[in-house]
């Protein structure tokens, strides 16, 4: 087969099924959600925000996405510049710190619920230390406070690992004569990373960051397990709509505002830390 | 950066410096690892102690929630169901995304930007969300509540992965030995089968199980797309209300187990990938 053709044969595979069971059910969902059985309408999209649910999930989903990625980038930030210094232990600590990734939402959900739970083990050590009597029911809607840190808790706790895996491999593309120019210069380990790594390492933080934002909005299970109705989420009531409520013209309008907020939030985030032409490594 | 060259009052800095890095380290190592090891007293528990006040912080090697789980109605076909859709997405992603990786290494072709942009938008797109409109597509064809059906969901998240990790792999070998093989009187197909492949079959090997790990863990998707057929995921998330705690943590870790096995496998690779994919 002639080298022109070939490229085209080996990546037919994946297009036609791309185009099949990714494309396509695209093109079905928005149809579905813009549909009311016969005619173009914003019924349902009219249907699902007028819900008395849907501002508080919003707000939930927005608020968690706020407080979770913005500690996460600066612990894998963290945890990317202390393992690249690291000599011996390197690969275990790096084993250990990239555990959380292989954890799917609902197995970090039911985690965290074994600490938060009643009977659970953040209650066992206040009790220890002599805070409380008897074991306080954490996860009820008397404590929304703690449900939410709760599941924020183990969001980072689940998903800093992925952006951990994709700043450590920027930060070894960049090359190591610019830190030892620096060194030469007299700047501070502080200066060097704000002046070298931080710049160098914005196309791998773009990518960490659309990744980790479009994922937060994604966010099901880990709200499932902890919070179950006290904290409704997007992806939950999406999920509600579908199974409780056997309505897929709502869900998938709530499935299109979901993807709506992801793609505004991707352009955003690609905008912000743009990479200028011809200046990547 | 040694410390000969450091004076008298430097090295106290350093040395608490030091101790603050480790420290550090050592934490956030508890992190991760403390949680998990909660999850693991509850595990080897019985029932009555999973549910008692105040917890033991050490396992009583008890069998009783484990011995509950397996007997739990249906929980074993679920575990069976998991395996074997993440088994086909396994495949499916391989056999269908590496050819493209290999395209991308090797080859400049026309339309190779807008395909790398398909790719990577199927990375940066909900994708559980697509389980939705196949749902109905899939009572059409008669793939509902499937393993095959909710493969193919899974597939089309591996996908991206499975085509940036190859492409990543393709790319360490360089072509020079491919050439030297046509020389010598390979074909294009016996250069790689007999040249290539032997390379990077570790590689591959750490995608696929990427790919496993992926369907293994996928919730949304698969509650969407089984009813009797449920994966193990699906399951406990479906039962997440009625069931007892000590099905919840014992179901828990039995998601957990494989994810540890597995992220220690494919270690080396996860990093290689990331450093490719973000050129």
């Amino acid at each position: 087969m002639s080298a022109r053709v070939l490229p085209y044969v080996l990546i037919l595979p994946v297009t036609l099924f791309l185009c099949l069971f990714f494309l396509y059910p695209f093109i079905l969902v928005s149809q579905q959600a813009f549909s009311n059985g016969s005619e173009l309408t914003l019924d349902n999209f009219r249907e699902v925000t007028s819900h008395w649910k849907f501002p508080i999930s919003m707000k939930n989903t927005l608020l968690l996405a706020a407080v979770v990625v913005p500690i996460q980038v600066a612990l894998a930030l963290l945890m990317a510049t202390m393992v690249s210094k690291m000599g011996k232990g390197r690969d275990l600590v790096l084993y250990i710190w990239t555990i959380p990734l292989g954890i799917s939402d609902l197995a970090a959900g039911i985690i965290w619920l074994a600490i938060f739970d009643q009977s659970g083990f953040l209650n066992s050590m206040m009790h220890g230390l002599g805070v409380i009597d008897k074991p306080l029911n954490l996860l009820s809607y008397q404590h929304p406070g703690v449900v939410f840190l709760a599941i924020a808790l183990a969001e980072i706790w689940r998903a800093t690992a992925i952006m951990l895996v994709i700043l450590v491999a920027g930060i070894g593309l960049i090359p190591k004569e610019y830190y030892e120019a620096a060194e030469v210069f007299g700047a501070s380990p502080w200066k060097r990373f704000l002046r070298i790594t931080l710049p160098l390492l914005r196309p791998s933080l773009q990518t960490a960051l659309v990744l980790r934002v479009i994922l937060a909005f994604e966010i099901f299970a880990v709200v499932a397990a902890l919070g179950g109705t006290l904290f409704p989420v997007l992806m939950g009531e999406t999920y509600a709509y579908q199974f409780d409520l056997l309505n897929s013209r709502a869900a998938a309008a709530m499935a299109l505002i979901i993807l709506g907020i992801s793609i505004g939030f991707t352009l955003i985030i690609l905008r912000v830390l743009r990479v200028p032409k011809g200046a990547s490594i | 950066m040694t410390d000969a060259v450091a004076s008298a009052p430097g090295a106290d800095t350093r040395k608490s410096a030091r101790f603050l890095y480790v420290s550090a380290v050592v934490f956030l190592c508890a992190w991760v690892l403390v949680p998990i090891y909660f999850l693991l007293i509850n595990t080897l528990s019985s029932p009555e102690t999973v549910t008692s006040f105040p917890k033991p912080f050490l396992p009583e090697f008890d069998m009783g929630s484990l011995t509950f789980f397996a007997g739990f109605a249906g929980i074993l076909t679920a575990l069976k169901n998991s395996v074997v859709v993440a088994g086909m997405t396994m495949v499916m992603s391989i056999v269908i995304g590496a050819p493209a990786g290999y395209a991308l290494s090797r080859f400049e072709f026309r339309g190779k930007g807008l395909f790398r942009l398909l790719i990577l938008l199927t990375r940066a797109f909900p994708l559980p969300l697509l389980a939705l409109p196949l749902a109905v597509l899939f009572i059409r064809t008669g793939l509902d509540d499937t393993a095959f059906g909710l493969a193919i969901v899974h597939t089309t998240l591996a996908i991206p992965f499975a085509v940036l990790i190859t492409f990543s792999l393709f790319s360490g070998i360089p072509i020079e030995l491919e050439e030297a093989a046509w020389t010598l009187g390979c074909t294009r197909l016996t250069a790689f089968t007999k040249v290539v492949l032997p390379l990077i079959l570790p590689g591959i090997a750490a995608s696929a199980i990427f790919a496993f790990v992926i369907s293994w863990n996928e919730v949304f998707a698969a509650a969407v797309l089984t009813i009797e057929n449920r994966t193990l995921t699906a399951f406990l998330l479906q039962n997440l209300d009625t069931s007892p705690l000590h099905l919840k943590f014992a179901g828990g870790f039995i998601l957990v187990v494989p994810a540890l096995i597995f992220i220690f496998a494919v270690r080396k690779y996860l990093f290689a990938m990331w450093g490719i994919a973000n050129r």
